[in-house]
């Protein structure tokens, strides 16, 4: 099924999608890796406020290649980056929202498949497409955390059929790199017996 | 002076200075920030004839619809002359210097200021940071960075190839210090790199390998072999090509039959007591771009 995702997220709609699903996202997403997860979750502990809301939002694991021109900041380059990076952080993120949806790519562990269920996706977006993926950012509306450096700070985009992305992890615990990585166990039993000869030639 | 580069990557662009002028610093300067220009925004021939290949190959839904995107990408990317990725990498310069050639200036410094400008002017990201505190000082430049490899060869000309490498392939390669009793055991651990990559690297991969040398040396020659024409391999990297492939973690690690485009193979004779084997695992979009100065 191919979706079109709008924000601030509805926790119904986003329960509604299963794995293997194509989604369009329209609307708002903000950029966050490691050094802004790091920060959110020690505002989050200490009870300070933060810059953005995470509750059904979008959260893109993305460091941006900006520039500024004519004094606007413009996204130039602006694919995913490698989510299990945030296995760790993510999940208690998670706990303190009602719903979410994470966009990065490679996927992401069991304990964040876990931490999604009931209330969130993983979508997966391609690797490297950072050309074509700033081609749908139409603005960008603020910039927070600056002091982490251009990669980690807080980047909030407007979007417009940003994709496509497919569901990689869903709301109900299936997930296709889970998924995968059975297969390619299995797969990687099987290859073993060929290789021994590839050295005798 | 003509700077109109070629295309390929595997035919440097030529240039020479008549009347017998050396090379001079602004020469270098200014062909490292067209060359990072050219890598970051164009991909050379052989690495998009792969690509292409694999989607034509390739029947699985999800995997096509994702080469789909990178191809899409690539050409989005040298239309519109910006990089394709956001990871610009880290700016890993290799340079041949001919052993009659005569620099009467810094070239290190030059490259370092040529970095320094195309960071402005590409744009990169800047990416590099202090190793700890993880600050940033915005224009890839600092403590052993660039990165300058140099190597003395015969002739009379500068060959200055870059190649910026990002962290999401760069984490997931590894090193073993092998047993020499455990050479039937190297494709082995090969393979073992890549699957236990899964999708993190932006698969399909370019797998650069390099067996023997030194720790340090295995790792310099994994990386180098990922200069080399990707479409041209050996039988035995062929074999090790078919055994990746066969794992089926598929373009982005969401399946398929493409989870590498090629291996490549660099070797070194080592300690009869050692057997290093590194795995520089590099991500579809292998950048590079090289130029000659005479």
């Amino acid at each position: 099924m191919e979706y079109e995702v709008r924000t601030p997220l509805v926790k119904e709609d986003i329960l509604e999608l299963k794995a293997g699903d194509v989604v369009y996202i329209t609307g708002e997403m903000f950029t966050a890796r490691d050094e802004a997860h790091m920060r959110a979750l020690e505002y989050m502990k200490g009870g300070r406020e933060l810059p953005v809301e995470f509750n059904r939002a979008v959260v893109y694991h993305c460091g941006p290649l900006m520039k500024k021109s004519n004094g606007e900041w413009v996204a130039v380059s602006a694919g995913p980056t490698t989510s299990a990076r945030m296995n760790a952080l993510a999940p208690k993120i998670l706990e303190r929202v009602e719903t979410m949806a994470i966009v990065g790519k490679g996927g992401m562990n069991k304990d964040v498949v876990e931490a999604l269920r009931g209330k969130g996706v993983y979508l997966a977006y391609t690797g490297g497409a950072g050309a074509l993926a700033a081609q749908a950012i139409k603005k960008v509306k603020a910039l927070y955390w600056e002091d982490l450096g251009m990669p980690e700070a807080v980047w909030v985009f407007e979007v417009e059929r940003f994709g496509p992305c497919i569901v990689g992890i869903d709301a109900h615990g299936r997930s296709l790199y889970a998924e995968i990585e059975n297969k390619v166990e299995e797969n990687y039993k099987k290859v073993l017996s060929r290789l021994e000869s590839a050295i005798d030639h | 002076m003509n700077r109109a580069f070629l295309v390929n990557f595997l035919k440097p662009f030529e240039f020479t200075k008549s009347g017998g002028i050396m090379v001079n610093y602004d020469d270098v300067v200014n062909t490292v920030v067209e060359l990072f220009k050219k890598a970051e925004t164009e991909l050379g021939e052989d690495v998009i004839k792969a690509i292409q290949k694999a989607y034509e190959e390739e029947d699985n839904e999800v995997a096509r619809s994702n080469l789909k995107a990178i191809l899409e990408n690539v050409q989005a990317a040298s239309r519109l002359k910006v990089p394709m990725c956001q990871d610009t990498g880290l700016p890993i310069v290799f340079v041949e210097l001919g052993r009659e050639l005569c620099l009467d200036f810094d070239l290190k410094k030059a490259i370092t200021e040529g970095v320094a400008i195309a960071t402005e002017k590409v744009p990169l990201r800047p990416n590099a940071v202090h190793p700890l505190t993880r600050q940033n000082p915005g224009n890839n430049v600092g403590m052993h960075m660039p990165q300058i490899n140099i190597d003395i060869v015969e002739g009379d000309s500068l060959k200055l190839t870059v190649m910026p490498k990002g962290a999401g392939s760069e984490n997931v390669s590894a090193l073993k210090m092998m047993l020499p009793s455990q050479v039937k055991e190297i494709p082995k651990f090969i393979v073992e790199v890549v699957k236990n990559a899964g999708g993190k690297p932006c698969p399909p991969v370019f797998v650069g390998v390099g067996i023997g040398s030194t720790f340090d040396g295995a790792a310099k020659l994994a990386k180098k072999a990922l200069l080399r024409n990707v479409t041209e391999m050996n039988e035995f990297e062929r074999q090790i090509l078919d055994a990746v492939n066969s794992l089926g973690i598929g373009p982005m690690g969401l399946g398929g039959k493409t989870t590498a485009l090629a291996v490549l193979v660099e070797m070194g004779h080592c300690h009869t007591a050692s057997l290093p084997v590194a795995v520089n695992i590099q991500c579809w979009a292998n950048r590079r771009a090289s130029a000659v100065l005479r």
